[in-house]
């Protein structure tokens, strides 16, 4: 293992962390210079992210160990004692796939945006706060520790308010950043709460040594309602959705993408709780049930409402709140029947979590896309727009790839993914598999209503062009992703899913036998 | 290895690529024995909408967004109305929903314990 592989968990936080407070410094120097600084940044945040990732995911999504503070950089106990005290990281296979998706979305977001925000002030600003959040993210996908996980969750909550409410200028982007910011407190305070219920017990804050230590008291469950509903509201699944269609879209297009992958975080967080910290210290068939209505709800009301929308991003915005009920889903349905149909279960985890990749990868299609459209178009409404397709052909081409992959159209992502969710939903109760195809086909027809409003019919006056370089390939990259991992979906299951899955599944007594049993050497 | 399996059903998307492919050519030839002595620009390729010469093509015929699916949200208007009223936009209202799904939330969780 090289030193810059060894290090690579706390450089993925660090790199972005103090990017972003680089960021107003080269700011001084010049649009140039800055925008040069925050791609690096980007870019080597990418790279370390792939480092990790290969390390996991060589040796199988086995977890691995950075201490802060020790004498060594894998000696979780300090001498003599028994209860971790150090600042820890822990990533694991989900971890490692949770940072390639981070690292996707924010490489590509940042890249877009150094066109899509050319014209206007403040980038200084806008690429701190975007460099702040996904320090943020990567924080909490690494961190070992909960409370250093409510430290992070907070550090995405203040960024994604600033980034959301960025538009001073418009009264409903000031209006959704504080929604967002009060809602998000909240959550963060009932994350708070638990975890000092947690402390309070049992005199520890990391992951491991309190997965250990659990009896699953009273106050035990008490802390895990608190996690699961602060946690799910953060992901933005229905009922304690509201805030997600305002956010998406009123933040800046290429920031709606970064967003999804902070809202997956916080599903990331949830997974890791009810797999890692809880076990089966409570009923896992009446959590997997809470997390299937959830689900079902959160899809249902997610295609129907996308489907009356007029406003092309608070629509696409929509449809990423019901792709939420499809990870939770997947989750469920592996959660409700992980003690009676365990194969089954697993197949449904690895869809629930391949979905997260896939949706990153179409939905950030789907916002930059809409961010071209918009710019083109000068509105977001849909019934002041159509025949862009004159003028913008590639995007219209984007476009489609990114509906059919988020609607699971084969042979695209989104058909891979939500084919396992299918088929293992399926076996648990048909009614299940039914609502989740029929609401995909469902949210085909509302990008049919996307297409023909914005891009079919007779040339408009007035319309801007086709999107600059610069934004188109940051879309072609995302395009590329969507269409590889549609057409090799077996190749990117075996390499990452797995692995992903097999550490929230299996991998429970690892996490915890590499902290308390001395870390490695 | 392009293929993926759920223990009961299996998906391979070059298999599917090229069945795609292959329709698409039959489509084509099929379409190739079609008549061949039809003359552009006359009245043989015209286009005619419900019996009606086809307008000419311009911004007020398009089709816009709220004019999509209105039969279908007309029919579920029952639905839409309710949900509707839901999302009031008002903090207060997103703030009790939180707090009713967590009280829900304990509820499940006790009784199973």
């Amino acid at each position: 293992m090289t030193a810059l592989t060894q290090h690579a968990p706390v450089l993925l936080i660090a790199v972005p962390l103090l990017g972003a407070f680089a960021v107003p410094l080269l700011g001084k120097l010049g649009r140039g210079a800055r925008n040069t600084f925050v791609g690096l940044i980007a870019l080597i945040t990418a790279a370390f992210a792939g480092l990790l990732a290969a390390h996991i995911f060589g040796g199988g999504g086995a977890p691995t160990l950075y201490v802060l503070g020790g004498r060594g950089f894998g000696i979780p106990l300090p001498s003599g004692l028994s209860v971790p005290i150090r600042i820890i990281l822990e990533p694991d296979g989900m971890s490692a796939f949770m940072a390639l998706i981070t690292a996707l979305v924010t490489l590509t977001g940042a890249f877009f945006s150094f066109s899509y925000w050319k014209e206007r002030s403040g980038g200084t600003l806008f690429y701190s706060l975007l460099m702040l959040l996904t320090a943020g993210i990567f924080g909490m996908e690494l961190t070992g520790d909960m409370f250093n996980f409510f430290v992070f969750l907070e550090v995405t909550s203040i960024a994604a308010c600033g980034l959301i409410g960025f538009r001073v200028w418009l009264k409903t982007s000031q209006e959704a950043g504080f929604k967002v910011m009060a809602l998000y407190t909240l959550s963060g305070l009932f994350v708070l709460l638990a975890v000092g219920l947690l402390y309070g017990q049992y005199g520890g804050l990391n992951i491991a040594y309190l997965a250990g230590a659990l009896t699953g008291s009273t106050l035990d469950i008490v802390a895990l309602g608190l996690l699961l509903t602060g946690l799910t509201l953060k992901a933005g699944a229905v009922p304690l959705h509201m805030w997600a269609p305002d956010a998406y879209g009123e933040a800046p297009a290429p920031m709606s993408a970064v967003l999804v992958a902070n809202s997956q975080a916080s599903l990331y967080g949830l997974f890791r709780i009810l797999f890692t910290l809880f076990g089966l210290t409570v009923s896992v068939a009446a959590l997997g049930w809470i997390l299937i209505s959830l689900a079902l709800l959160t899809i249902f009301v997610g295609v129907t409402m996308a489907l009356v929308q007029n406003d092309i991003k608070r629509l696409i915005a929509y449809g990423a709140v019901s792709q939420i009920g499809y990870m939770l889903l997947g989750v469920g349905v592996g959660l409700a029947v992980s003690v009676t149909k365990p194969d089954f279960g697993f197949v449904a985890m690895q869809g629930g979590i391949f979905h997260m990749l896939n949706d990153a990868a179409c939905i950030g299609l789907l916002f930059f896309a809409s961010g071209a459209i918009v710019r083109a178009a000068g509105t977001r409404d849909l019934n002041r727009m159509g025949g862009l397709a004159h003028t913008m052909k590639w995007t219209s081409i984007l476009f489609i790839i990114g509906a059919f992959a988020l609607a699971g159209v084969p042979p695209f992502n989104g058909f891979a993914s939500k084919f396992l969710i299918y088929e293992a939903s399926f076996k648990l109760s048909p009614f299940l598999a039914v609502i989740a195809i029929l609401s995909s086909i469902l949210l085909l027809a509302v990008f049919v209503k996307v297409f023909q409003a914005a891009f079919l019919g007779a040339r408009q006056e007035g319309l801007g062009g086709e999107a600059p370089m610069g934004m188109m390939v940051p879309m072609v990259a995302l395009a590329l992703v969507v269409v590889a991992f549609g057409l090799f979906p077996g190749f990117f299951v075996d390499r990452i899913v797995t692995p992903a899955a097999n550490a929230l599944w299996y991998g429970r007594d690892a996490y915890i036998g590499l902290v308390l049993g001395g870390g490695t050497p | 290895m392009n293929g993926i399996s759920s223990g009961f059903g299996a998906w391979n998307p070059i298999a599917w690529a090229l069945l795609f492919v292959g329709v698409l050519a039959a489509g084509f030839l099929v379409r190739a024995f079609g008549k061949k002595s039809y003359k552009r620009g006359t009245g043989q390729t015209k286009v005619f909408l419900s019996g009606n010469e086809e307008p000419e093509a311009s911004a007020a015929l398009h089709v816009r967004g709220r004019h999509l699916y209105w039969g279908m949200i007309d029919g579920l208007s029952g639905y839409y109305r309710r949900v509707r009223a839901l999302h009031t936009g008002v903090l207060n209202d997103y703030a009790a929903w939180f707090v009713g799904v967590l009280g829900l939330v304990f509820v499940i969780l006790v009784l199973v314990r």
